[in-house]
C-alpha cells in the first residue's frame, strides 16, 4: 500500500485586503503518494501557487489559512508546534521552492555563504548568535567545512560543479541558479519537494537540463516525491506520473498523466489541452488550435454552481446551480455533472 | 522558394550590431553578426533561439530603435533611415511582450487607439473615429462594448494584447514586428492571439516578424524560420523543411529539448552543461 506523503483535505485559503476576500483555494482535496511525481496544472489565477504556499506552511502575508487539513508525512502542519514544524518538517520532510526562487540568492554573497546561512538556520534550535559565541573557532571551522563538503557533494548530484560554491550569483546562468536553489532546498533529503514553476523563466535547452536534474534527484532517492506546478502541460507531461488540474480555486480533475493528455474527461481539461501549442516535428499545416473563450472567474465572488460553466460548451441547468463534487471516473476523479451516474 | 513573384518588403543585409561598454578597457559584445534575410509580403517569418541569441536586437534594428554597426535594413528597397520616422512607424509597427506596460494605467484603454488619429489623421470627426475603432475591433474578434471605456486593470492580458493588435490594422501597417508577443499570456489565450496573427496574414496581407523562444509557437505560425545562436543565423528556410529536417547541430539540439505533448523524453544519465564546467 502506497504511503501518502502529502494529504490535503478540504483546504481553504484566502487573500484578505482592501480588495476584499479572494478565495483562491476553496476546498481542495489532494494526495501525493510516496514515489510519485504529481503535476498541478491550470491557467494563471486558478490557485496553483496559492495551494503550494498553503501546503508549504508559510503563506505570504496577505494569504490566510482558513480551514482544512494538510498532513505532511503524517504531521498536521497547521496544528503542530511551530518550532517542531520549523526544525522537523521544513527541509527534512518537505521542501518548498517558490516561484522565481532563484532571485532569492543574495547578490553580494557567494553561494557558499548562502548555503552556510541556510545550514545554520536549519540545523539547530538555538539562535545563530548564541551558537557562535558557544563554539570555539576550530569547531566552527570544522562544522563549516563539513557543511560545505556536504553541499558540494549534493551539487554534483544535480550536475553542478563543486566550484559553483565559490561563485557569486551573477556569475551563474539562469539554469544553474535554479539548480543551486533546488540543491539548497534538498540538502536534507526531504521526502517531498513542492516546486513552483521552476522552468518558466528558462529557455528550452536549460529547461530540459533542470528537469533532468529533478528526475535524477528522485531516481537516486534524495527526494521521494514531488509536487510540480506548471502552467505548461507539455512540461508536466514529460515527468509527471499523475496530474491534477485546477480551475477557479478548485480541483476539477486528477488522473494519470497519460490519461489527462490522451483522454481528458473534464471539459476544462479538454479545452486546455486543445489550446496548447505543442511542437511536433511531423505535423505540418496550420490552424486547429482553439483558445478558451472568456476569462477565469473573479474569485471574490465566484459563479454559483460549477465554476467553469460560463466558459463551458456543454453546460446544463444543473451546472449553473450546484457545484459538482469529485467523482471517480476511470483511473482518476473528475468534478463534472456529466459524469454523475 | 517562390520568391520571384513575391514582393520583398524588409531586407536585412549583413546586419551587425556590436555593443561596447567602457571607455578605456572597452568591452565588446557582438549581439548580431552578419544577419541577412528578408520578409516578403504576407508572410510570417519566425526568429527563434535561446535567450541572449540576439533576436530582440534584430527587432530593434528593424524598428530603427538602434543603429546597426554595419550592414543595412532596407524597406521597399530603400534604406530605413531615408524614411520619415512618422511615416515609417505607420507602416512598421511593433507588438511587444508585456501588454500591461503598453497602457497608461490612469487612462482608459481607448486612448491607445485614439492617439493614433492624432498622429495619422485619417479620421477627423469623433464619430468617425469611434466607428473605425469599433469596426476594426470587430474584425479581430473583440466585442467593442466589452472593452471600450475600461481601464487596463479591468481587462485580462489576452484582451489587452488583442486590443494592441488593432493598432496596426487601423493605420494599415504593412509589417508587424511581434517580439515575444505571446510569452506572457496563458496557454488558453495564447492560441487565440496566434490565430489572430495568422488571420492578419491571410486577410490583410500583413507581413509579420514573429520573435519567440517557443519553438512550438514558431512551428504553428510561421512560413519561414530563422534559427539564431549567439548573434548568428545558423539555419534558415521554409518552416516545413527546417522543422522536419534540421541540419545544423545547434538546431537539432534545440528542437530535441522541446517538450512534446505525446512523446516523453528519455531521461538517460544526467548530462552536464559544458557551460557549468567553464571558469
Amino acid at each position: 500500500m502506497a504511503e501518502h506523503l502529502l494529504e490535503i483535505e478540504d483546504l481553504k485559503g484566502n487573500y484578505r485586503g482592501i480588495f476584499g476576500i479572494v478565495r483562491a483555494v476553496d476546498g481542495v482535496t489532494l494526495t501525493v503518494e510516496s514515489g510519485e511525481i504529481m503535476g498541478l496544472a491550470g491557467e494563471s489565477g486558478c490557485g496553483k501557487s496559492t495551494l503550494a504556499q498553503l501546503s508549504s506552511g508559510s503563506p505570504s502575508p496577505l494569504l490566510h489559512y482558513e480551514s482544512g487539513r494538510i498532513l505532511v508525512d503524517g504531521i498536521d502542519i497547521y496544528k503542530t508546534d511551530p518550532e517542531v514544524f520549523r526544525t522537523e518538517v521544513k527541509c527534512k520532510r518537505m521542501s518548498y521552492v517558490p516561484q522565481a526562487s532563484m532571485d532569492s540568492l543574495n547578490p553580494v554573497k557567494r553561494i557558499r555563504d548562502f548555503v552556510l546561512d541556510v545550514v545554520n538556520e536549519r540545523s539547530s534550535k538555538k539562535p545563530l548568535i548564541l551558537r557562535i559565541r558557544d563554539l570555539s573557532r576550530a569547531r566552527r571551522q570544522s562544522l563549516k567545512k563539513e557543511a560545505l563538503k556536504m553541499a558540494g557533494d549534493h551539487f554534483e548530484k544535480l550536475g553542478l560543479d563543486r566550484s559553483v560554491l565559490d561563485r557569486y550569483p551573477h556569475e551563474l546562468s539562469g539554469g544553474m541558479k535554479q539548480r543551486v536553489v533546488i540543491g539548497i532546498s534538498t540538502l536534507w533529503n526531504p521526502k517531498l519537494l513542492i516546486i513552483d514553476e521552476p522552468t518558466s523563466a528558462l529557455d528550452v535547452t536549460t529547461q530540459k537540463r533542470v528537469i533532468e536534474s529533478l528526475v535524477n534527484l528522485k531516481r537516486i532517492g534524495i527526494i521521494k516525491s514531488m509536487l510540480f506546478i506548471s502552467h505548461d502541460i507539455t512540461v508536466l507531461g514529460q515527468l509527471c506520473d499523475r496530474c491534477a488540474v485546477m480551475y477557479g480555486g478548485k480541483i476539477v480533475e486528477v488522473n494519470r498523466m497519460d490519461d489527462i493528455l490522451n483522454k481528458p474527461e473534464h471539459p476544462y481539461t479538454r479545452m486546455l489541452i486543445s489550446s496548447v501549442v505543442s511542437y511536433d516535428p511531423t505535423r505540418m499545416g496550420k490552424g486547429g488550435l482553439k483558445s478558451i473563450p472568456g476569462s477565469p472567474p473573479d474569485l471574490r465572488n465566484p459563479p454559483e454552481g460549477c465554476r467553469f460553466y460560463p466558459r463551458c460548451e456543454m453546460c446544463s441547468d444543473r451546472c449553473k446551480s450546484k457545484n459538482p463534487p469529485l467523482k471517480p471516473v476511470g483511473n482518476g476523479v473528475v468534478a463534472c455533472w456529466r459524469h454523475d451516474g | 522558394m517562390m520568391g520571384e513573384e513575391m514582393e520583398k518588403i524588409v531586407q536585412c543585409e549583413n546586419l551587425s550590431k556590436t555593443f561596447t561598454s567602457g571607455l578605456i578597457r572597452t568591452k565588446c559584445c557582438e549581439a548580431v553578426k552578419n544577419v541577412t534575410f528578408d520578409i516578403e509580403k504576407g508572410e510570417i517569418v519566425s526568429l527563434v533561439g535561446e535567450s541572449g541569441s540576439g533576436k530582440t536586437t534584430v527587432a530593434k534594428l528593424i524598428l530603427r530603435l538602434i543603429e546597426p554597426t554595419s550592414g543595412r535594413v532596407l524597406f521597399y528597397g530603400k534604406g530605413v533611415s531615408s524614411y520619415d520616422r512618422r511615416e515609417y512607424y505607420r507602416r512598421v509597427q511593433a507588438i511587444v511582450q508585456d501588454p500591461y506596460s503598453a497602457y497608461n494605467p490612469f487612462y482608459k484603454v481607448d486612448r491607445v487607439l485614439e492617439e493614433i488619429f492624432g498622429l495619422y489623421k485619417n479620421g477627423s470627426s469623433p464619430e468617425k473615429r469611434k466607428e473605425i475603432i469599433s469596426s476594426t475591433l470587430k474584425r479581430i474578434g473583440i466585442n467593442p462594448e466589452e472593452i471600450l471605456g475600461r481601464y487596463p486593470h479591468q481587462l485580462s492580458g489576452g484582451q489587452l494584447q488583442r486590443f494592441l493588435i488593432a493598432r496596426p490594422l487601423i493605420i494599415n501597417s504593412e509589417v508587424v514586428v511581434a517580439d515575444e508577443a505571446t510569452s506572457m499570456l496563458d496557454a488558453s489565450t495564447r492560441a487565440g492571439i496566434l490565430n489572430l496573427l495568422l488571420s492578419l496574414k491571410d486577410n490583410e496581407k500583413i507581413s509579420i516578424l514573429f520573435i519567440t523562444h517557443d519553438i512550438a509557437q514558431a512551428q504553428y505560425i510561421s512560413d519561414r524560420v530563422l534559427v539564431m545562436q549567439k548573434g548568428e543565423v545558423v539555419e534558415q528556410g521554409p518552416a516545413s523543411e527546417v522543422f522536419l529536417d534540421p541540419t545544423h547541430p545547434y538546431t537539432k539540439e534545440l528542437f530535441s529539448s522541446v517538450p512534446q505533448l505525446h512523446e516523453k523524453w528519455d531521461f538517460g544519465n544526467i548530462t552536464q552543461d559544458p557551460a557549468d564546467k567553464s571558469q
